[in-house]
């Protein structure tokens, strides 16, 4: 809990607040890239190398800009006349408010998953590179397959999407 | 194969870089402040009044006919004609222009002033570098600055000059010859008058018909 | 003696920093690394900038600028004056601040991938496990600035040119990632340092560049063409080349902007070959064992400037590629070709050494490039033209 976590996790919700109070839509996704990189440099704080650039290298790289993409080609970049908050603020307090109880649950029981620590938290070991590649090749293969084809899946579909588009204004 | 295209034209710069070092034909920019491109002969920028002789006024060849003034398309020349007249390059006496005023920033180099000119008397000049800081009348020239001597003429188109210098020394043998023709009629009448003014009456009216046609030809 | 010369930057900065009290001297080692970094990259970006506008012109059959010094010398800081006195125009419905962030994101992100890169020996700023990883998350990050900077313009143009920017930039990351994972599958590690090391051994004088196996030049070629068009360099250039002609995203940046807009391309275009320099050619290591006198930072320096004037050289002879034709290159021949290199890489290792494994990897890649050549360049039969409608 030192500085660098405040600092951390200061710029991290700023930018999560941003993104949900701001009125402008691809300001709001701008401000979602700034939380990612928040998440990023937390990751990077605890040591977590190969997490960290990946969040960097996928979530800013690749799902911001699909954000944006969105948010450009389905005309949301028009600020909406009537504000952001909904008319109905109740339901989304409650989902809200149970998510957060569940993350917070899982997050403050984790510390009993680990072996030998009841509450205390082990110091973090270091995982390398090359233990990530060895697990997602000995433990986790199948589901990193199922993500492939999951991921080829999602491809395929998207082309075949837009050229069905191409088929039907002929 | 795919890529050859790539290698052959990566293969031609590197030629065209390496050999821009050392052969002038690769480089040919000519630097502009400090060399010159050679100027072409047919080149053409403003008009020139050409004189013959050394007095440029005297010599002008032009007479103020005003066929180029009211040929030029956007009117840049100005004419006055002058009330005495003066002896052309064949003897005969013309008028001349007391002013003769082209404003080349108006002209457009067209070169009709040129072609309409029956007597070979404003002519291209191929100068370009006339840039001055006085936008109006410092691109207006008069008579004086417009005059340049035949021996430039010569020395900037030197197959047309030599052309003209041609054309106009046979005009000027033919209307000599007339001259002689009339004076030998004349000659030939004083002495036939005391004589017998009838005899040789029929004789005179023949060269002057014979010499009226050919002058036209010409002139036209 | 030689080695001093080798180190003379590092020794440079311990005694500098040995003036200072103890707490302070890792931060005062690391902030002199990123001043050199400020100092030496934009420097060089100057003389690229001169080298390319009179290597161009003699490509082209004519000089290069040659008025404001001698040869022209100092015409980047013509360049550099006049992008400084021009006035910063921002269109009066462009989004501020966000047309202001582009550029300085821009900067600093590429400059950021500096730190990984190993200049010469002892010499990368943070020496990290990951640090492809890094070099390459940052790169990632260069395409947002673009898409800032074309949609903070509030024009048409502008947006068109960022999203086919922004479209190129993330068709060709994936065959750069491709090309450099083959690379790292050979060393067995993501550290940059590790990687050079790996390339630094010499038999018989020569070195283990991985530039000289069949499936190090093949990657080596898919990478250059991948960098080629990561940094928007000709041929890829149309995002930019579009702004001479109608618009790009940059239309609406004058001045200054422009100019960092400038800066971050060469010194990203500098970064990438640093980065090709690193895998392919051996970092900071010299061609021959014998040449080993020469410091290890001015090998680095020289592969850089050489894949530098490698970029001018292809910029002068090649078109410009239409976006359609640079998206189909991208995904039906970079692609595949660089997933077959993985699978020669692999079997060059476990072939052991020898003639064989030369002569079958090369075989296959041969094969397999003049064959999709040769698919890709059948003619192609034009059916009656479709047009699709935006809905």
């Amino acid at each position: 809990m030192s500085v660098v976590f405040y600092l951390i996790a200061g710029l991290t919700v700023a930018g999560a607040l941003a993104a949900v109070l701001l009125k402008n839509t691809v300001h709001c996704a701008l401000a979602l890239t700034v939380a990612f990189a928040g998440l990023a440099l937390m990751f990077l704080e605890l040591d977590a190398q190969f997490a960290g650039f990946a969040q960097i290298l996928i979530y800013i790289g690749a799902v911001a800009i699909l954000v944006v993409f969105a948010i450009l080609l389905t005309r949301g970049s028009e600020t909406p006349k009537d504000g952001v908050f909904s008319a109905k603020p109740l339901v989304g307090l409650v989902t809200a408010a149970g998510i957060f109880a569940v993350l917070g649950w899982a997050v403050l029981h984790s510390t009993q998953a680990l072996p030998g620590s009841g509450g205390v938290p082990t110091p973090a070991p270091t995982v390398t590179v090359m233990q990530i590649g060895n697990a997602l090749m000995d433990r986790y293969v199948l589901p990193l397959e199922i993500v492939a084809l999951l991921l080829t899946a999602a491809l395929i579909g998207a082309v075949i999407v837009a050229m069905h588009e191409k088929g039907t204004a002929r | 194969m795919l890529g050859e295209g790539i290698l052959k034209g990566l293969g031609e710069t590197a030629r065209n870089f390496a050999g821009s070092f050392v052969s002038a034909e690769r480089l040919t920019t000519v630097q502009y402040p400090e060399e010159r491109a050679p100027v072409i002969e047919d080149t053409r920028d403003f008009p020139f009044l050409v004189y013959d002789g050394s007095d440029w006024e005297a010599g002008l060849r032009c007479v103020a006919c005003q066929i180029c003034e009211k040929e030029c398309p956007p009117k840049c020349i100005y004419i006055v004609k002058s009330t005495d007249k003066k002896p052309d390059y064949v003897g005969k006496p013309q008028i001349y222009p007391t002013r003769f005023d082209i404003d080349i920033s108006v002209c457009m180099s067209c070169q009709i002033c040129v072609e309409v000119c029956p007597f070979e008397a404003i002519k291209m000049d191929t100068q370009f570098e006339l840039s001055t800081t006085d936008r109006f009348g410092g691109l207006l020239y008069d008579r004086k600055e417009l005059a340049r001597s035949n021996e430039y003429y010569h020395s900037i188109h030197p197959t047309e000059a030599a052309e003209v210098d041609a054309r106009l020394a046979e005009e000027k043998a033919k209307a000599e010859a007339k001259a002689k023709a009339a004076v030998a009629a004349a000659a030939a009448k004083a002495a036939a008058g005391p004589a017998g003014p009838t005899a040789a009456m029929p004789a005179t009216p023949s060269p002057n018909l014979a010499a009226k046609p050919v002058e036209g030809e010409t002139k036209g | 003696m030689i080695e001093k010369a080798d180190q003379i930057f590092v020794l440079l900065a311990h005694w500098l920093v040995s003036f200072l009290p103890a707490g302070f001297q890792h931060p005062a080692m690391v902030l002199l690394g990123v001043v050199a970094i400020i100092a030496t990259f934009p420097a060089l970006f100057a003389i690229t900038v001169l080298l390319e506008r009179k290597g161009l012109g003699r490509m082209q059959n004519r000089y290069g600028p040659n008025r404001v010094g001698p040869y022209g010398l100092f015409q980047p800081i013509a360049d550099g004056l006049k992008s400084l006195t021009k006035e910063d125009i921002v269109p009066f419905k462009a989004d501020a601040v966000v047309h202001f962030l582009a550029p300085v994101l821009l900067v600093v992100v590429v400059f950021m991938g500096y730190a990984v890169l190993p200049i010469g020996r002892n010499m990368t700023l943070v020496n990290m496990d990951a640090g492809l990883l890094f070099f390459f998350a940052i790169g990632a990050s260069t395409e947002l600035s673009v898409f800032m900077a074309g949609w903070s313009s509030r024009n048409k143009y502008s947006l068109l040119g960022a999203m086919r920017a922004v479209a190129q930039m993330i068709s060709y990351e994936v065959p750069m990632l491709m090309s450099s994972v083959a690379v790292v599958m050979m060393t067995g590690s993501l550290s940059l340092n590790k990687i050079v090391e790996a390339q630094n051994q010499y038999t018989h004088g020569l070195p283990h560049w991985y530039i000289f196996t069949p499936w190090g030049f093949a990657g080596f070629i898919l990478f250059a063409i991948a960098a080629t068009a990561e940094t928007n360099r000709s041929p890829f250039d149309l995002p930019e080349g579009e702004s001479e002609l109608v618009a790009g995203y940059f239309t609406e940046y004058s001045g200054f902007k422009f100019a960092l807009f400038f800066l971050g391309e060469y010194v990203g275009m500098m970064g990438v070959s640093g980065l090709g320099a690193t895998l392919f050619l051996g970092g900071y290591s010299a061609p021959l064992q014998a040449l080993n006198f020469v410091p290890s930072w001015i090998w680095f320096f020289a592969k850089i400037m050489l894949a530098m004037c490698a970029f001018i050289w292809v910029r002068g002879t090649l078109p410009r590629l239409r976006q359609d034709q640079l998206m189909n290159f991208a995904w039906k021949f970079v692609l595949p070709l660089t997933l077959l290199n993985l699978v020669v890489a692999g079997m060059w290792r476990f072939m052991g050494d020898g003639w064989l494994r030369w002569v079958v990897c090369s075989a296959i890649l041969l094969i397999a490039y003049v064959g999709m050549g040769r698919v890709g360049m059948r003619s192609e039969h034009f059916g009656p033209r479709s047009y699709r409608y935006a809905e």
